[in-house]
């Protein structure tokens, strides 16, 4: 047979039409397969205990806060999550991990005018945490979406599976509610959790909003524990708790000149 | 073609030492381990899937169970049977699977695959 460009093109194209055809088949055939054994396919749902909003938010009230309390709202929350104390056990200060801590008024407001400032707010500490912005620049700078605000309840969150540990949030954060993990955590906890992961060393943490629990129909930890000084609820219901509390008493939120919108008022 | 016989003995020896490791191990291979059920797991009979499937699959389903979980927040897996399990390693795999030295390590110690979940992920022997 005499090879003609004519006959050879015909060949090459029918056999890429047959090779595609086929690994098409041999690609689709078991999914078509698997999707016709039985129309009950695995999924996810949330327990039914679990409490839901569209914009968590916490009102702080600053006149029911002291150093006890302060230190008692730190344990109760760094214990339930496997924080490890640097500080005590380590005795490596700066290498400090904290999700919620005690600082001065000037301190977290730095921008409130504070002469002549009333000697209680002077004096005592006052709770910060990350405020789980509505407009969360941590989340803008995370290279890998390891950090993100989540869309049904507007809480800002961290997946430890994939940090990379670039600290591009914790230079984002106004707040520096973000620690980094620069050594192993594990030997720094007095005692492991197992209802809560540990980080490892090189990933950035900081406060979840006690999400777990929330799923489980509990309210965070530092909540439960501050004796009704810390009040939780949704902002985007005009009946919850923490909306009726802010219509009554006025309240501030830290540097909101940033136009981060802060979840956390302080009344002061 | 001077040198024939040199250059034929040469690629004998040299392809005797590249199949070295294959002929020096032949049939000293070791069996592929079978992972150990506990008391526990061996009474509940099925897994959140057939075995077969978890043997093969259980990487993945981990893999989505995470995502879900950690992004969704959707902490309830409903398998095909419509039977709910909290999609949690530590706290729904590790309740029956609670042996990870003879469950988890000894085939992923015969594949040599080191996953990092224990890195920050507890399991039952750690607990003090």
């Amino acid at each position: 047979m005499e090879n003609s460009r004519r006959s050879f093109l015909k060949i090459a194209g029918l056999s890429v039409l047959g090779v595609s055809a086929g690994s098409m088949l041999i690609g689709v055939t078991p999914r078509l397969l698997r999707a016709s054994d039985g129309d009950a396919q695995p999924k996810f749902t949330s327990r039914p205990e679990a409490m839901t909003a569209t914009r968590w938010g916490m009102v702080i009230d600053t006149r029911k806060i002291d150093h006890d309390l302060n230190m008692k709202l730190q344990e109760a929350c760094h214990e339930i999550h496997n924080v490890p104390d640097h500080v005590g056990i380590s005795n490596a200060p700066r290498h400090e991990i904290k999700w919620i801590w005690p600082t001065e008024f000037k301190h977290a407001f730095p921008n409130q005018e504070a002469q002549f400032l009333s000697s209680r707010l002077e004096h005592t500490e006052l709770p910060v945490l990350c405020n789980h912005c509505e407009n969360p620049p941590c989340v803008q700078a995370c290279p890998t979406k390891a950090t993100f605000k989540r869309d049904s309840d507007g809480i800002v969150l961290m997946d430890f599976h994939r940090c990379i540990g670039c600290r591009f949030c914790m230079a984002a954060c106004p707040y520096g509610a973000r620690s980094f993990n620069f050594r192993d955590p594990r030997p720094a906890i007095k005692t492991i959790r197992d209802t809560f992961p540990t980080r490892s060393k090189g990933v950035v943490e900081k406060c979840n909003f006690c999400a777990e629990r929330l799923a489980q129909g509990k309210l965070p930890a530092c909540v439960e524990a501050s004796e009704g000084a810390l009040i939780f609820g949704d902002l985007n219901d005009p009946g919850s708790d923490v909306r009726k509390l802010l219509d009554e008493q006025f309240a501030i939120r830290r540097k909101p000149n940033l136009g981060t919108f802060p979840s956390v008022f302080y009344i002061v | 073609m001077q040198d024939k016989g040199k250059i034929i003995a040469g690629l004998i020896i040299f392809f005797m030492i590249l199949t070295f490791p294959f002929w020096y191990n032949r049939g000293a291979a070791s069996p592929a381990p079978e992972p150990e059920l506990t008391q526990k797991a061996k009474e509940a009979k099925v897994c959140i899937a057939d075995t077969e499937y978890m043997r093969t699959e259980h990487m993945q389903v981990l893999d989505v169970w995470r995502d879900t979980v950690v992004r969704d927040g959707k902490r309830v897996y409903v398998n095909a049977e419509g039977k709910e399990y909290v999609a949690s390693l530590s706290d729904t795999c590790m309740d029956c699977h609670s042996n990870k030295a003879e469950f988890c390590d000894r085939c992923h110690n015969y594949a040599s695959v080191t996953p990092y979940c224990w890195e920050c992920h507890t399991y039952p022997e750690e607990k003090k």
